[in-house]
């Protein structure tokens, strides 16, 4: 597989694919019948294209999943039962959610700028999805190792805010508008401390590749402490967790959405699908933005245990893992959301400015300062 | 830096404005420079009602005044009927009058409290707020069959004795809400972000809180020691040991406060009610009508009078209610039905302060002292 300049070696979701198609021993003859017509190159393009179908039925599994989930993790602090009689208790609520959603009428407001009305949930929901490129849900279980993995996935978050001011001016509503400015204030003073404070972790790893992150977090201290970065970077994952629930945007800071304050913020005029589609987005936020946690700070699909495996096994116990760590994340978000109030802007920003980034900084400058110390 | 002002029209249809309010926002970006509310969306004509109907049929109106603790409101326009006419009203009565009182301010407070906190975005109390608020409704329901307009004290005592096994059930939710209490005070009152909410937001001084008519607990948590059940003793209240909650600071925070520690002291009152219960007839057997059907003199407790007829004169009579002081102006011109009603409603008095409170404030600041000032839109436009 052509890797060029800035992609690593370490075996891939591709080389997955080809393993598993070698070990059923169907790769060869498929291989031979592409190779005997030249075209080798497409034989590639459509596992590619197969791996990305399989990681997208995946991301909308869990994301229809997460939120049956939200619903019955805020029934339960609530004292209430949630959905309960669309499937076993209740689980196919979201494909009702799903029915009734595709049957609305698409209202588009006489007054909004029609195309770019239009545009605007294509650009909250593709870049969600293009966050999981470089994410790595298993040992090899990754589309692609980036070898600037995590700035892509800075970059590729930073595009949302652009999508949901889209969004909230072509809308023509006052809620929409003040939604969206209020979602760039936040999303531009919280992009800084969670870069921050990933950085903070680049400097123990140095590399931006999230493999390497997580492969320099496996293995042990003393035998029984795994060697994750919350443990080095305590004061930085506290900082980081808070930046991306500001960045998913959910309860304590959920002022895109502010349901009390602006009815809906930026998607109050949005129904049907182009409703669903920031819905969804919303959520593969949730669970790409808790993977990027469990990557940076808690170490990724690694245990201490792993190694007792047959590497065999390996991919599969890694994906559970990971999983693990990442619901226990989202868990948390959602303990939260039913916990506290929202914030006021004002406040959100104090706090993002005047706290965080100068925390972030001095938590950067602590442990530049350690490792270049300890380097001598 | 100035910019251009932004006129938005919050509500009538909005999740946090209780209804069908309106405030018309003249904003600064997030600040507000002028805020308007807009009445009568609800607007029923229930004063003119009053002098279309007799004194009897008018009870089930009130009912729709403040329709998330009605007792009150029963009540209210009952004493003033019952002082116009002068009727007494047996001791059991009056002590079943206060039972249901005293569980409307909790059921009232717990609706004040949980959608404040939703306002601020946190679900959660509001269904732990419903989930014992279901309780007491049920307890209403075993006395006189309604959930929320009940129509049950009339002139002369209520309608209806307690049913057997009321008792025992309201022990229960007493003691389950004791701890319920400390649930929410646990859950709420030590979160941060809440205080960061709350404190110092929509402060308004004795002085002008008393100017602006403000009572009940949105006065109290203004620092003045304001209560009728006090000040104006009716009822039982004089021989009931309770205290009146008072905070000085004036703020949204505050008036929390002041309703969270009024739940306790109701529930003080009500375990002395349910001690003290005393056993005679539930209505006066005073004549005060004329039966149609028979053209004799009737009691109240063997026949329903229709038509009722108090002599001229008229009377105002108020009382605490959980909003705050409900007044009855009645007019009798001596025939059956009043010749004028007038209505002090408390949360149409404590609404007209808003536009003071959040000036140069932010919409999740009104939204926050809004809740705290704790209005039904149905006492508002009546």
């Amino acid at each position: 597989m052509w890797t060029g300049d800035i992609m690593t070696d370490i075996p891939n979701a591709y080389e997955l694919i080809v393993f598993i198609l070698k070990y059923i021993g169907i790769y060869n003859p498929i291989y031979n019948v592409f190779e005997n017509l030249g075209l080798e190159y497409l034989l590639r393009i459509i596992i590619i294209l197969v791996e990305i179908a399989i990681l997208f039925v995946f991301i909308l599994l869990t994301v229809m999943f997460l939120t049956w989930m939200e619903r019955k993790v805020v029934a339960m602090v609530q004292a209430r039962y949630g959905p309960m009689v669309t499937g076993p208790r209740g689980l196919l609520q979201p494909v009702m959610d799903g029915v009734k959603l595709i049957g609305k009428e698409d209202l588009i407001p006489a007054k909004a700028d029609r195309w770019v009305f239009t545009l605007a949930p294509f650009l909250v929901f593709i870049p969600a999805l293009l966050v999981f490129i470089p994410l790595p849900f298993g040992e090899s279980l990754i589309i692609s190792d980036l070898k600037v993995g995590l700035l892509y996935i800075i970059a590729i978050s930073a595009m949302s805010p652009i999508a949901i001011l889209i969004a909230g001016w072509a809308s023509n509503n006052k809620y929409s508008l003040m939604g969206a400015m209020r979602a760039v204030a936040q999303d531009i003073s919280y992009t800084i401390p969670l870069a921050l404070s990933a950085i903070a972790v680049v400097l123990f790893t140095g590399s931006l590749s999230t493999v390497d992150i997580v492969t320099t977090q496996s293995g042990t201290w003393f035998g029984f402490i795994p060697k994750w970065f919350i443990f080095l970077q305590p004061l930085g994952f506290i900082l980081f967790l808070i930046a991306s629930i500001a960045e998913m945007g959910r309860i304590p800071f959920d002022f895109q959405e502010s349901e009390s304050e602006l009815v809906a913020g930026f998607f109050t005029e949005y129904s049907g699908m182009k409703f669903a589609m920031f819905f969804l987005a919303e959520y593969a936020h949730l669970f790409s933005v808790s993977a990027i946690v469990v990557t940076l700070f808690l170490g990724g699909w690694s245990v201490p245990f792993l190694n007792f495996f047959p590497a065999s096994l390996v991919p599969i116990i890694s994906l559970v893992v990971f999983l693990v760590k990442t619901y226990a994340v989202i868990f948390f978000a959602m303990w939260l959301r039913d916990t506290v109030p929202r914030m006021r802007i004002d406040q959100l920003l104090n706090l993002g400015w005047k706290i965080m980034i100068p925390l972030a900084l001095i938590n950067l400058l602590v442990t530049a300062f350690i490792l270049t110390a300890g380097r001598y | 830096m100035e910019s251009d002002e932004l006129l938005i029209n919050m509500g009538p249809v909005h999740p946090s404005t209780h209804g069908v309010l309106r405030f018309k926002l003249r904003m600064d970006g997030e600040i507000i420079k002028e805020c308007t509310p807009v009445l009568g969306h609800l607007h029923r004509g229930t004063e003119k009602i009053g002098e279309m109907k007799t004194y009897i049929q008018f009870i089930p109106y009130t009912d729709r005044l403040d329709y998330i603790a009605a007792f009150p409101n029963n009540y209210a326009f009952v004493k003033a009927v019952e002082e116009l006419a002068g009727i007494e009203v047996p001791l059991r009565a009056e002590y079943i009058r206060v039972l249901t009182m005293e569980l409307s301010r909790i059921v009232n407070h717990l609706v004040a409290i949980g959608s404040l906190l939703m306002d601020l975005g946190a679900a959660t109390m509001i269904m732990w707020g419903f989930r014992e608020r279901e309780n007491a409704l049920q307890l209403f329901e075993m006395l006189c069959g309604a959930r929320m307009t009940f129509n049950y004290i009339k002139p002369g005592g209520v309608r209806e004795d307690i049913p057997d096994g009321f008792m025992p059930k309201l022990n229960e939710f007493l003691k389950d809400m004791e701890k319920r209490i400390e649930d929410y005070e646990q859950l709420i009152n030590g979160n941060e972000i809440f205080h960061m909410r709350m404190k110092n937001i929509g402060v308004i001084n004795a002085k002008d809180a008393v100017n602006y008519g403000w009572t009940g607990p949105t006065l109290r948590g203004s620092g003045v020691d304001y209560d009728l059940r006090k000040y104006e003793p009716y009822s039982i209240y004089p021989d009931l040991d309770f205290k009146v909650c008072v905070r000085k600071e004036g703020d949204s925070f505050a008036r929390f406060i002041v309703r969270m520690d009024e739940m306790k002291e109701s529930l003080h009152i009500l375990r002395q009610v349910v001690d003290r219960m005393p056993e005679s007839k539930v209505i006066s057997s005073a004549e005060y009508g004329i039966a149609p059907m028979t053209g004799t003199p009737s009691t109240v407790s063997t026949y329903f009078p229709r038509i009722f007829t108090p002599p001229p004169g008229e009377v105002y009579s108020r009382i605490e209610a959980p909003k705050g002081e409900l007044g009855f102006y009645v007019v009798s011109d001596g025939t059956t039905k009043p010749y004028r009603v007038k209505i002090r409603s408390p949360s149409f008095c404590n609404l007209t302060a808003i536009p003071g409170l959040v000036k140069g404030l932010k919409i999740p600041d009104l939204i926050a002292a809004f809740g705290t000032i704790d209005v039904v839109l149905g006492d508002v436009d009546r």
